[in-house]
């Protein structure tokens, strides 16, 4: 990159970074409640915003931040809130609102570790399928997971224009290491960052239709106070936003706010490769704070004479299937280290069926090391 | 009637799909005018609602609307009011969605002063569920989930979004249209602050069928002559006021609204360096 096109040199929280992206990203609305490892998210939107002409509001709950971002992406802000998993589980509900109305959101998940209040003050990766799962019915999610606080930062920024480009609630899925470590970023300059907006209406007021379908499989939007009328509507509904039970118009309701985001899957999509050669024996697998154990473990690898690579992936969901296959297709073994009993793991297996998976699985509130991982390896090599 | 609201009513999406009887109509009719009366426009205004009989008014309107989750309208409504503060935003709820899952959106709501106004359909039960008992129901009542009579006291929720905060409270029974929608015109016209307005409505199909309360007009005479204006309350004993409708506005006062204030934080901001 010429000197020119770089911008500033900071040192930045994991959190702080995600909140720098956001508003690099044009967001202007943030809607909360406090809750450990994410309140620093809070902290900067509560300060940054009011600066920025932009909104902070602290709600009453979970359930009232959801709803009140969802509302202002409506009347057509770009919006943000931050959570850990106990924050997700009461917002589940209107996730799937925000589905179905196409409001374009941005959703973080600084993880710690569960079941309900578990240990607030660690790590883990056990919302994998919570954040993919975790709001009733069929519908389709994008999540994102940064590994650095550069990551925190890009990845921010991709994720506000993924919602904004596919009209849908995107998480940004972090840990309590990635959310609370401090690393030097470099923050490109305003003009260097790739924005993108959601596709506004332009037909005259008569002729929209706030769900029209076309090739797109996203419809163009008007935000309310718009000469044309919006019907934002959470139940079953026509192209014209009015309520529709009819089956065939549900069917292909349902239909279609699956596949604006399975079908560009290809486009959403971002991983990272380490040291993945043609003759790589050993792939890991790893996202969020696991890629750091795995990271060491490679640059250790030639000690051990061994072959590693590392596959990281920074998009969650859809589920990165063909990169997947396409990197493991001449490994021996696949290694998948997270800080759960294997949820990325079982995922895996629904794609790989002739190599073997072995997971490294903590679910104590410590980080993964990276000797964690070399006794995994190594004991499959005795075998 | 000098105001019709006709012109925010989809006419293609009539007649309501509401049992015979209900208050629902009466009330969406005095909100349309009320509209009117205070120059509303289909662009302008946002229309918010929950889940439940009232929660489908919005498939008669022609603004912009929003149908969301059950008991969330108020929040919903609080983002998009922050967002965009050149918006009405009015915000339909029932008893059900308003006063019992919503209720702690209504309190902080009202404390907020958000610059909104909500109209409650208060008819003492679930209407869409099947007659369930509510927030608002009173004690003894037979529901579907209270076949011996409800063992618990309703909220009088008109006094407790007063308590909360609200710069205007009022409630009227829908035996009495004109003054219910002069309360909403009122509470329409406020600048600033939260604005309540609860209208006690009727539920002939569930409640009034469950507790022998007669059909539609003779419960709507149950309502007028059970209410008593709230001026005139302060002379009765507490015995008397038992099983009475204090209708009338409970409070209306000048505040800031949140949305004044938040300017005024933004500005705090831009200037600290």
């Amino acid at each position: 990159m010429p000197e020119a096109r770089l911008g500033k040199r900071l040192f930045l929280q994991g959190n702080i970074a995600v909140g720098e992206g956001a508003i690099a990203a044009g967001a202007r609305f943030f809607a909360g409640y406090p809750i450990t490892p994410s309140s620093e998210i809070a902290h900067h939107a509560a300060y940054c915003l009011p600066k920025v002409g932009g909104i902070y509001i602290q709600m009453e709950d979970e359930i009232g931040s959801i709803s009140a971002i969802i509302g202002a992406s409506m009347a057509g802000a770009k919006v943000y809130t931050a959570t850990s998993g106990p924050g997700i589980s009461l917002m589940n509900e209107n996730i799937g609102l925000a589905c179905m109305v196409e409001a374009p959101c941005v959703l973080i998940n600084v993880q710690r570790a569960g079941p309900s209040t578990g240990l607030a003050t660690k790590p883990a990766q056990g919302d994998f399928f919570q954040i993919r799962w975790g709001t009733h019915g069929d519908h389709s999610i994008i999540a994102l997971s940064p590994a650095t606080v550069q990551e925190c930062f890009d990845l921010t920024i991709k994720a506000f224009n993924f919602a904004e480009r596919f009209r849908t609630p995107v998480f940004v899925l972090m840990d309590e290491i990635i959310g609370k470590m401090h690393e030097t970023i470099v923050v490109p300059n305003p003009q260097d960052i790739e924005i993108e907006n959601r596709k506004l209406a332009t037909c005259l007021p008569e002729e929209f239709k706030p769900y029209a379908y076309n090739e797109d499989l996203v419809p163009l939007f008007a935000p309310f106070g718009d000469i044309r009328i919006n019907k934002a509507n959470g139940s079953g509904h026509g192209q014209d936003g009015f309520p529709d039970n009819n089956p065939d118009n549900y069917d292909r309701l349902v239909r279609r706010l699956n596949d604006k985001i399975e079908k560009n899957k290809k486009r959403i999509c971002l991983y990272k490769t380490f040291n993945c050669q043609d003759d790589t024996e050993i792939l890991i697998i790893a996202y969020g704070c696991s890629v750091r154990p795995a990271l060491a473990v490679i640059e250790q690898a030639a000690r051990y004479g061994l072959k590693i690579g590392l596959l990281q992936l920074q998009t969650l969901w859809p589920f990165p299937d063909e990169i997947i296959l396409k990197y493991s297709r001449k490994v021996k073994k696949i290694i998948v280290p997270e800080l759960s009993l294997g949820q990325l793991r079982l995922e895996i297996t629904r794609y790989i069926k002739d190599i073997p998976i072995k997971g490294v699985n903590k679910v104590g509130g410590m980080s993964i090391t990276p000797e964690d991982i070399i006794k995994v390896i190594k004991a499959g090599n005795e075998e | 009637m000098k105001y019709t609201g006709k012109k925010f009513i989809k006419k293609d999406s009539l007649p309501f799909f509401w049992c015979a009887g209900c208050g629902n109509g009466i009330i969406l009719a005095c909100l349309v005018r009320a509209m009117e009366e205070n120059n509303f426009t289909q662009e302008n205004t946002v229309i918010v609602t929950g889940i439940g009989c009232w929660g489908k008014a919005d498939d008669y309107l022609n603004t912009h609307t929003f149908h969301g989750t059950h008991g969330r309208a108020l929040a919903i409504a609080t983002g998009i009011k922050l967002a965009k503060p050149s918006l009405e935003v009015i915000v339909l709820v029932g008893d059900g969605d308003g006063a019992t899952i919503g209720g702690n959106h209504l309190i902080h709501a009202a404390r907020r002063n958000m610059d909104i106004t909500v109209i409650m359909s208060n008819n003492l039960n679930y209407g869409m569920t099947g007659g369930q008992y509510s927030g608002t129901t009173p004690y003894g009542s037979i529901t579907s989930t209270s076949r011996y009579g409800h063992g618990e006291d309703e909220f009088n929720i008109s006094e407790l979004v007063k308590a909360a905060g609200a710069a205007y409270v009022a409630k009227e029974t829908i035996a009495n249209p004109l003054r219910l929608q002069k309360f909403i015109s009122r509470a329409l016209k406020k600048e600033n602050g939260f604005r309540f307005v609860e209208a006690m409505s009727i539920c002939p199909t569930h409640y009034g069928k469950e507790n022998r309360l007669g059909k539609a007009a003779e419960m709507i005479e149950g309502l007028k002559k059970n209410s008593l204006k709230i001026d005139l309350i302060k002379d009765r004993r507490i015995d008397e006021l038992t099983a009475k409708i204090i209708v009338g506005e409970y409070i209306d006062r000048e505040v800031d609204g949140y949305i004044k204030r938040y300017r005024e934080i933004q500005k705090k901001a831009q200037n600290k360096k």
